[in-house]
């Protein structure tokens, strides 16, 4: 027996020191809390079964990323890969050919045609787009909805009609919650990118996130203005625009099933179902609460219904193959129909098999996003930081708290015009 | 007379001097000169523009950065005259309780709070619902109990939410001064406060008369290490606001524009500012000190 112990140990560990320093070593970076993160471990470990030989060594980094990517980068020692949902950086370091160039490399042509363009920095492919959510989503109280006979609305207008409609009946149609510690605001962020995505166009959205138009522009103001239709509005928001305020963004969704409900409607992304489903572990997707897309403004500019999306896209820093055969695995079906497994949320790949979608709420989001041809990458994301993190953020919060639009979008544009130049 | 080399003495300055300069002297020199150039996250790369006074005037003439001037300038008067007037008067005051060892612990523990833990505790002071529901906020709770409405305390600017966040400081540094205050009033010789009792001094006169100019000296110390740590006051406005609503610090900013905006030339430059504003008060603290300890 101990003659076998000996005999594992000489035997075995020269072979586990080898393959150790001999393996070919990938360094990723991700950012994910422990849910996701787990999700992620298991695509490695499968990706590690099939390629013994390379050995994927996952960094974990949850704050401040963009700095720490920037230190590593500095000092001339990135890591191999990286996702992350940063599309500014991803074009600043495409410019400075600080990440790979996939051109030739890796065909994207799995990934949904919503979600592909995403991945393009003057028109050469750059990143890959994995795990998506969708945010220009509205959820409501669906029992509560059918009892009083209200529709989910599919316009702008029939959404302001229904909100009368339901303070009349003596109830609050929203809950909106944009406080969210030293990050409050962002959700004020998504309404304005799904508002001007619709009032303004795709076209015009982008000339906004590029800062080719100001920040004064009349539809900048116009889309600040139709949020303030719903927000300001004191009869429409549970709380008013102080309640808005004060609420945490997670805990808002709570009001809408509560007996009696406080609120009927609450526009957020796919993840909050994770929010909805813990603090109310009796609800049934589908049946209790359910999801309508957010509906169009301005129906000449945009015949279908554009999606705003979130999630994260693979930046490469080195082209060694492995990196490279990693980077492509993780856009596969197999990886992607991991993550829809292990969470139940979103994947990238159009050929991801419909029937892993056991939620149903999940599944029309599916069908959302792969049907989806027009659909734009949040603003505040890809806009410099100093704007996009900084003043956008404060900026939502001073127009919900009073302060004139004129003097916020004054401010946001003083600002943006030194977040845009290079100096 | 003991005989020592010349060097001897450098031998043992020596290291805490290398440690001084290489931690202390040299990065701040290289805060200095990185406040003249332009933005991004390298400290010294040959690809950075010198941008001259760009980032101080950003640091003077911008409205974020005004604001933030303006609060600190706030800061420091309500929170340095609270922490001082309200020490002071608790030291002499409990002094004459029954129970003061319990009631001066119970007023020094939140100085053993971290400030972090401690702004979270605030946030749940100061927290709002909405008009119908149930106050999970103390303060909003005693305001509907007394029939008013609930307030937004942390977004009603520019005074509310100032003074809420400055409340907090105060909440966090009075017991400190306390303590301090105390042991200096301890250290007055009873004999002279009875003596100016027995010639006819009531209580107040005897406060401004004899306590007063006694613990001048302790009240400056107490003073000036209040201001130090209100300049730079940073995790009480980072966690409950991050600056929103008008609220902003010079530190809080600095964070900003280091970590989050990647403009290492501003992020400087605030701190420079900063480092100015606090040197003439560590100078003022310093002379008094080596005074005190040459008599």
């Amino acid at each position: 027996m101990k003659k076998l112990i000996v005999f594992i140990v000489v035997i075995n560990f020269p072979i586990f020191f080898a393959t150790y320093v001999f393996a070919a070593k990938v360094n990723v970076v991700h950012g994910w809390p422990a849910q996701q993160g787990e999700a992620f471990e298991k695509i490695v470990k499968v990706y590690m079964g099939k390629h013994p030989e390379i050995e994927v060594i996952v960094e974990v980094v949850g704050r401040d990323r963009p700095a720490y990517l920037a230190t590593r980068l500095a000092a001339g020692n990135p890591p191999d890969l990286t996702p992350h949902p940063w599309l500014g950086l991803q074009a600043e370091w495409a410019k400075t050919n600080q990440i790979v160039c996939f051109e030739g490399l890796i065909d994207p042509s799995g990934i949904l045609d919503a979600l592909k363009p995403l991945g393009y920095v003057n028109g050469k492919l750059f990143g890959l787009f994995v795990f998506p959510s969708i945010k220009s989503l509205v959820w409501y109280n669906k029992r509560k909805f059918e009892r009083r006979g209200y529709r989910p609305p599919r316009s702008w207008d029939a959404m302001l009609t229904l909100s009368n409609k339901i303070v009349v009946d003596g109830g609050t149609p929203w809950t909106i919650g944009l406080e969210s510690g030293a990050a409050s605001g962002w959700p004020g962020t998504d309404w304005i990118e799904d508002i001007m995505l619709r009032s303004a166009g795709p076209q015009i959205y982008d000339q906004w996130v590029n800062h080719q138009i100001p920040w004064t522009h009349p539809a900048v103001q116009r889309a600040f203005e139709y949020f303030g239709q719903i927000v300001l509005n004191p009869t429409y928001v549970l709380g008013g625009p102080t309640g808005a305020l004060t609420t945490n963004f997670g805990d808002s969704p709570s009001a809408l099933f509560t007996q009696p409900p406080r609120a009927f409607m609450h526009r957020q992304a796919t993840f909050i179902q994770g929010f909805i489903r813990k603090q109310n572990p009796g609800l049934v997707a589908g049946k209790d609460y359910d999801i309508f897309p957010f509906p169009p403004i301005d129906q000449s500019a945009a015949q279908r219904v554009p999606i705003l999306v979130g999630g994260d896209v693979v930046n490469c820093f080195t082209r060694r193959p492995e990196v490279i055969e990693f980077a492509k695995f993780l856009i596969s079906k197999e990886a992607q129909e991991i993550w829809v497994k292990e969470l139940g949320e979103l994947p990238s790949n159009k050929n991801t098999n419909p029937a892993l979608f056991t939620n149903p709420i999940t599944r029309k989001a599916w069908h959302i996003l792969s049907n989806a041809t027009i659909s734009r990458y949040d603003a505040s994301d890809t806009m410099p930081g100093a704007v996009g993190t900084g003043s956008f953020w404060s900026g939502v919060l001073d127009f919900v708290s009073g302060i004139p639009l004129k003097r916020v979008l004054e401010t946001i544009e003083d600002s943006a015009k030194d977040a845009y130049s290079s100096k | 007379m003991l005989h020592t080399k010349r060097w001897i003495p450098w031998l043992f300055v020596g290291p805490a001097l290398i440690l001084i300069l290489f931690f202390l002297t040299y990065p701040t020199l290289m805060t200095i000169v990185r406040s003249f150039y332009g933005k991004g996250t390298q400290i010294f790369a040959s690809t950075l523009d010198f941008v001259g006074l760009a980032n101080w005037e950003f640091v003077f003439n911008s409205p974020a950065m005004l604001a933030a001037l303006r609060n600190n300038a706030l800061w420091t008067v309500v929170f340095t005259l609270c922490t001082v007037t309200f020490g002071l008067l608790l030291a002499v005051l409990l002094d004459r309780v029954r129970y003061e060892k319990i009631v001066k612990s119970i007023i020094f523990i939140p100085a053993a709070i971290s400030m972090v833990g401690a702004s979270v505790i605030w946030k749940f002071v100061f927290a709002y619902r909405p008009v119908n529901l149930s106050q999970i906020g103390v303060l909003n709770a005693l305001m509907v109990a007394f029939g008013r409405e609930p307030v937004g305390w942390l977004i009603e600017r520019p005074w509310v939410n100032n003074l809420a966040l400055i409340v907090v400081g105060i909440w966090i540094w009075t017991g400190f001064c306390m303590v301090i205050f105390s042991a200096a009033y301890k250290n007055i010789p009873r004999d002279l406060i009875e003596a100016a009792r027995t010639d006819g001094a009531n209580e107040w006169h005897i406060f401004w008369g004899v306590i007063l100019p006694l613990m001048t000296k302790t009240i400056a110390v107490v003073a000036t290490t209040m201001i130090v740590q209100v300049l730079k006051i940073f995790d009480i406005v980072f966690v409950m606001t991050n600056g929103a609503y008008d609220t902003e610090v010079i530190a809080n900013r600095m964070y900003k524009e280091m970590f989050n905006f990647f403009n290492y030339g501003r992020a400087s430059a605030i701190a420079v500012v900063l480092l100015l504003l606090i040197t003439p008060i560590m100078i003022f603290n310093i002379r008094r000190f080596t005074r005190q300890e040459a008599r």
